[in-house]
């Protein structure tokens, strides 16, 4: 009888074209590419004389730097780099969604949607959120412009096998607290680097009641952990899921597969490097207070620390140059700090659901005076989602702007970049400095929190708006 | 591109210590929007350029080639803009507690050394760098070790990117001779695993 494998293990083993001493080359089957870091790639393989070994594994979308106000790219680098990989993918036969398709949109919500991430399979991206499939049961992973030349060339990686965290979320899961706080919980508590050089099994009953869309915000975010990757094991909202989509399997290929992701779980007895355990009963939303996802504080009760009650002096100065950037002081009360921005979408939460508990919050309600609320949906198929069911509407009375699909203010590529000084409830991933603007301050939050900051003026949770505000 | 072979590098050091320097600030996003690969060093860390007491703005140190760092260096955003940057500027390695998984290995691909020592030692090459700014740090990839006044210290790295820097080799090169291993695999995987041939995406899914 083989040892017992964690389902990280198996995947992995699944993939291994050749093995080595220190690392094996893995196949990968499913690379997406976009706008951002392929050029060079390209430029690459071109410049060898290579051809891309598998277009028929590859698509691309333009997502990270164009504009959400208008299908016209008026910026010329972003303009240059996204004809630049129109016209790689046409001189390699990639399959490729552009700005103005009703399939594009942020390459990690797209590409589940159509169906082409399966558990059990490897997905890499040169772009470190590519971890989302995760939710799928995928081992997924970003990677570098070197790697995707490496990719784009050979389909194939050198890796060093990871080491394998388990986390179980364990207890009961309050009303209020969604996905998004979950995994905040979860980099406050192991900190911005606590998953370093692992990838992690998201497991215990909690996660099973989970979305599929609920599960990639947590996966997304692994990697705020400083994780390589983060996945689930499928189960049946995993096949639900899939069943349908344009890529999935159909007939007798369809029942082939989920005979084998039912088998895809980690054996009883096989061992994780780490096992983390977060208690779910007593969370309450998470929002950040610094200037790396895991300087977090529970909404409820939480107020902004003090740098000297952290153990580490590496973690006090990090405290410290955190406030001075956020312009904050310690114990103020999060629910205290005053807003005049607030981005719902991104690969983190822009996908139905989270559009959904957005609006459940705001309709009825306006957005408070001077503050200016974009919703970007994920995807052209999240927004005409959307649309059908009204969701736009609601938005756009409550004062917020609706628009197209793509990365936006996320990252501040396109002319949603910030320009004067703006204190933001962000839904996205990282409230690194500067991101969103050169004196932006971003504060993470989850899909409701945003709404109700947005009514509220300041960090909110529908909870704090029972009365008078609708 | 493949860096040329990289063996043992001698140069100053500078002294960033702060943690989790994420890539958005070692190379701003709005820096890359270029198709190129070089001509980065403009961008590097040029949100905090110019505040003051950044330790990269003295002029003394902008020769320096060795950056000492803090735990988490380079977390975040895959961008290898940001190792372009660093190189671009003139760093031939950087040294720090941690990296950020992403970051090290395009370090390493583009033949800028990413090494981890334990904090006392990075505290103490700090301490040394920032007491003799003209300090020679050593970065020896043959032997695998840093040495610098008194300090003489192994690390740990990557046996198949060191295999590659010593030798200035190809990783895609060295791929491609596993050619047959790679067919044979083709041959053998899932027959439902999806498929983007043209055009397969214009069934059901579309709107
Ligand atoms: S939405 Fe933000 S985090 Fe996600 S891929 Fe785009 S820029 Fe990256």
């Amino acid at each position: 009888m083989s040892a017992p494998r964690t389902i990280i293990d198996k995947v992995w083993d699944d993939h291994v074209v050749r093995s080595g001493d220190a690392s094996d080359l893995l196949y990968i089957d499913l690379h997406l590419v976009h706008e951002v870091t392929s050029p060079q790639a390209f430029d690459g393989i071109e410049h060898q004389g290579r051809a891309v070994r598998r277009p028929d594994l590859t698509l691309a979308v333009e997502d990270h730097n164009v504009p959400t106000d208008s299908l016209l790219i008026r910026d010329a680098m972003s303009k240059a780099q996204v004809q630049q990989l129109r016209a790689n993918c046409e001189r390699h036969g990639i399959e490729h969604l552009a700005h103005g398709d009703g399939r594009q949109g942020v390459v990690h919500v797209v590409a589940p949607e159509l169906g082409l991430v399966q558990p059990g399979m490897t997905v890499v991206c040169g772009d470190s959120h590519t971890s989302t499939h995760g939710a799928l049961g995928a081992l997924a992973f970003g990677v570098g412009t070197s790697d995707v030349e490496h990719v784009l060339a050979t389909q194939t990686l050198s890796l060093a096998r990871p080491r394998t965290m388990a986390v179980e979320f364990t207890g009961a899961l309050p009303p209020d607290v969604s996905p998004k706080d979950l995994v905040m919980a979860l980099i406050a508590q192991i900190g911005a680097n606590g998953a370093h050089g692992h990838v992690l099994e998201y497991r215990g009953p909690v996660i099973r009641q989970i979305s599929m869309e609920g599960r990639m915000s947590i996966c997304n975010m692994t990697v705020e952990a400083g994780a390589r990757a983060g996945l689930v094991a499928p189960d049946e909202i995993t096949e639900d899921y899939l069943a349908g989509r344009p890529a999935a399997p159909t007939g007798a290929q369809w029942d082939d597969a989920v005979a084998a992701w039912r088998e895809l779980r980690t054996d009883e007895g096989a061992r994780f490097d780490r096992t983390v355990v977060v208690d779910t009963s007593e969370l309450t939303p998470f929002v950040t207070w610094g200037t790396n996802p895991g300087q977090a504080a529970p909404l409820g009760d939480g107020v902004v620390p003090d740098p000297d009650s952290f153990s580490e002096p590496g973690e006090q100065a990090a405290a410290r140059r955190a406030l001075a950037y956020m312009g904050l002081e310690p114990g103020t009360r999060m629910r205290d700090i005053p807003i005049d921005t607030v981005f719902l979408g991104s690969c983190t939460n822009g996908r139905i659901e989270d559009l959904r508990a957005a609006a459940a919050v705001l309709d009825g309600r306006k957005v408070a005076p001077g503050v200016r609320m974009i919703v970007v949906p994920g995807s052209m198929q999240v927004r005409a989602q959307a649309e059908r069911e009204g969701l736009d509407e609601v938005f756009t009375a409550a004062g917020a702007q609706w628009r197209l699909a793509g990365c936006s203010m996320c990252l501040g590529m396109n002319n949603d970049r910030l320009g004067g000084p703006a204190r933001v409830a962000s839904t996205s991933n990282r409230n690194y400095e500067r991101r969103q603007g050169d004196h932006a301050r971003t504060h993470l939050v989850s899909p409701s929190t945003a709404a109700a900051t947005a009514v509220a003026g300041h960090l909110a949770s529908p909870r704090d708006l029972i009365g008078g505000d609708r | 591109m493949t860096p040329p072979p990289l063996t043992v590098h001698t140069g100053r050091a500078v002294v960033l210590a702060r943690d989790d320097v994420d890539t958005d600030q070692i190379t701003p996003a709005q820096f890359c929007k270029r198709l190129t690969k070089h001509g980065y060093e403009d961008a590097l860390f040029a949100g905090w350029r110019g505040q003051p007491g950044f330790p990269l703005d003295q002029p003394h140190l902008r020769d320096a080639s060795v950056l000492v760092a803090g735990n988490n260096f380079g977390t975040g955003s895959s961008r290898e803009h940001a190792v372009w940057a660093l190189r671009d500027w003139g760093f031939v390695a950087v040294i720090a507690i941690s990296f950020g998984d992403i970051f090290r290995r395009n370090a390493l691909k583009n033949g800028l050394l990413a090494i981890s020592l334990p904090e006392a030692d990075v505290a103490a090459l700090s301490k040394a760098a920032e007491t003799d700014p003209d300090l020679p740090v050593t970065v020896d990839l043959e032997e695998c070790e840093v040495r610098a006044g008194e300090l003489r210290r192994r690390f740990d790295v990557d046996s198949h990117a060191r295999y590659l820097l010593l030798n200035g080799l190809d990783d895609i090169a060295l791929t491609e001779q596993q050619d047959e291993d790679i067919s044979r695999y083709e041959r053998g995987r899932k027959p439902w695993l999806p498929s983007l041939r043209p055009g397969c995406l214009s069934g059901r899914g579309a709107s």
